[in-house]
């Protein structure tokens, strides 16, 4: 729609012009010179930004790839418990619900065939136009097994999310970083407080909607409210 | 002129001593760079202690998110200053994992050399400041010198002396050049007996024992639980070390032994961190002997483009367990979510725990035996 507003109103500018001043057959010549190269760039060639991925891919486990005894543990042990399960590159990953992450996460530990009881990492990953945008990420590892999975729960803004510490206390500084940089709600948590930004910052920075080049001149101008002033649409257009 | 009368106490309240907050640091010789730990003090007892990190947090993973493939593993480089080397390597492979790319076998060896050297400088800068904050100043003389020749070593491969930039996706950029191989085979001899001189100074000083036994015991499940890698994960007896359990590079290929403590102590820590700088320098001779030939430099494409999947790779750094998550789109040619697993953030997780009931000078030495890096705390 843009696009094709835009090489209208260029060619009104030399036609006002034309009216305005005497036409000479000088400045005539002169206006069409610059008008010409001035619609010649119009149509620009400007590649769209690529559309943001809907989500991740999750891929199916492919056929010939069998399925490992710790995932089939968790599937007999709790049944629907996991929604989907996925394989990728040798990674497996399972989905599971929010409401039930703490009791997946209790018969991952507990269970003998499982025995998940280290927790190397807890983060998240932000997928904006999903309605629930955010994916919460736990990698685990069986020190005695020596394997791994990672469980994945989906949670849109705002949505709660149990805090796994007390199964794995090392999730406590992990879950406090995904909180600091995502603003997920994680509830339960013994200690939720920012952790890497200062306490009285302004949004969570590993959003995607967050702005790459950071408040600058905003933060000065208005301290408060900087994060709003930067993502007002005719702000934007001013610079 | 008023009469104050005297404050009436209760006996019990007479004898009850208040609690005092200590701040230490940001800017303190021994939290190793800009960390803050507000203690509680009952007398000279520790009793409670709150981190506080985030002095130099550069936003690096939203930077990576908004770079190329390739340029990330400059700032890989920027995490883990002291250990850019083995930051490399663990990214390099994540990335090779999500691009199902075949590492020719000579570079594999090159790199395992690398992060053995890396390893090796890694500790004794960790021994140094370690044993200066104890009150050993010789030692940090004694490491630093040999450290010297680990970054040359380094320079004379890839020109630079901290933040090498040494790896890429599917191989090395350069190979080694003529005759370096025999300088670490050189460094290798030279450095075993240095390490004997350094156990000289420390493993039977008796200083040394009193400041280290018997401090920050933390016992192999709780160890586990609260996610403490690398050395002091071994120090508490919890067989776990990556080269070992997943073999990345070449490690599979080579003999070695992973060192275990029984008490989980400092003074454990100490020992096997001395036993794992033998036990690099084994790798490192068993690599350098073995050398194939060969190209450094995979089949990968031009424009890095990993298809659209998402991986957790993990390799044991000196720090402990270092992991990349990576997520593709397999539209952009950045990664759509880049997170570093840090070693030191996890480590440093555990110090509230590790200092409880010690005294303030052990909170010192408890910093030097997590050994962290700042810089990758706070990314």
């Amino acid at each position: 729609m843009t696009d094709e507003k835009k090489p209208v109103d260029n060619n009104q500018k030399p036609s006002s012009a034309d009216s305005s001043v005497e036409p000479s057959a000088q400045t005539k010549t002169v206006a069409s010179a610059t008008a010409a190269p001035k619609v010649k760039p119009k149509p620009r060639p400007k590649k769209a930004p690529p559309e943001p991925p809907k989500g991740p891919p999750d891929q199916a486990p492919p056929d010939d790839v069998e399925v490992p005894l710790y995932v089939k543990a968790l599937q007999d042990g709790l049944p629907n418990a996991v929604d989907q399960v996925s394989y990728w590159v040798g990674d497996w990953t399972v989905i599971v619900s929010a409401d039930r992450l703490l009791e997946v996460g209790r018969f991952l530990r507990d269970n003998p065939a499982t025995a998940f009881d280290y927790c190397s990492d807890v983060t998240a990953t932000d997928w904006p136009p999903r309605a629930k945008r955010f994916d919460m990420i736990y990698c685990l590892y069986s020190v005695s097994l020596r394997q791994r999975i990672r469980v994945k729960v989906r949670v849109g803004e705002g949505e709660a999310v149990s805090s796994v510490t007390e199964i794995w206390p090392a999730a406590n500084w992990l879950e406090r970083e995904v909180y600091d940089q995502f603003g997920v709600n994680i509830i339960d948590h013994p200690d939720l407080r920012r952790i890497l930004m200062p306490d009285d910052w302004q949004g969570h920075p590993q959003r995607k909607d967050y702005p790459l080049e950071g408040p600058g001149e905003y933060l000065m101008e208005n301290p408060q409210d900087w994060l709003r002033l930067r993502n007002l649409p005719d702000e934007a257009e001013i610079e | 002129m008023t009469l104050q009368t005297p404050r009436v106490t209760t006996s019990a309240s007479a004898f009850d001593t208040d609690e005092l907050v200590l701040n230490m640091g940001p800017q303190h010789p021994s939290t190793h760079g800009v960390l803050r730990v507000v203690l509680r003090l009952d007398g000279e007892r520790v009793v409670h202690a709150d981190c506080v990190i985030g002095y130099i947090h550069r936003g690096v993973e939203k930077l990576c998110e908004n770079r190329d493939w390739t340029q990330i593993i400059l700032l890989t480089d920027r995490m883990d200053y002291v250990a850019a080397a083995s930051s490399n390597l663990g990214y390099c492979e994540a990335v090779e994992k999500l691009m199902q790319v075949e590492v020719p076998r000579r570079a594999r060896y090159i790199r395992t050399i690398l992060a053995e050297l890396q390893r090796i400088a890694s500790h004794c800068l960790w021994l140094g400041t370690h044993a200066m904050d104890v009150g050993a100043m010789t030692v940090l003389l004694y490491a630093f010198r040999e450290r010297e020749l680990l970054l040359d070593l380094f320079e004379e491969y890839c020109g630079a002396r901290l933040t090498y930039n040494a790896m890429r996706v599917g191989g090395l950029p350069l190979d080694i050049p003529s005759g370096w191989d025999k300088k670490v085979l050189a460094f290798c001899d030279l450095m075993e007996p240095k390490l004997d001189e350094y156990e000289q100074l420390l493993t039977n000083n008796r200083i040394w024992l009193q400041r280290t036994r018997n401090i920050g015991v933390i016992s192999g499940e709780e160890a586990t639980a609260i996610g403490l890698c690398g050395p002091p994960l071994r120090g508490s007896g919890v067989s776990r070390d990556l080269r070992k359990d997943e073999p990345n590079a070449a490690y599979e290929e080579f003999d070695f032994d992973i060192p275990l403590g029984t008490k989980g102590d400092i003074y454990d820590r100490y020992l096997i961190r001395m036993e794992e700088f033998k036990q690099s320098i084994r790798i490192i001779r068993q690599a350098v002997t073995g050398l194939p030939e060969g190209p450094v430099m995979g089949k990968v494409p031009r424009l890095i483009k990993p298809p659209a999947g998402e991986t957790y790779h993990a390799i044991e750094s000196p720090k402990g367990e270092i992991g990349y998550f990576l997520v593709s789109d397999g539209k952009s040619t950045n990664p759509y979510r880049f997170r570093v697993r840090p070693p030191s953030f996890c480590n440093l997780q555990a110090l509230s725990r590790l200092v409880k009931g010690h005294l303030v000078a052990d909170v010192v030495a408890l910093i030097g035996t997590i050994d962290i890096v700042l810089g990758e705390v706070d990314r």
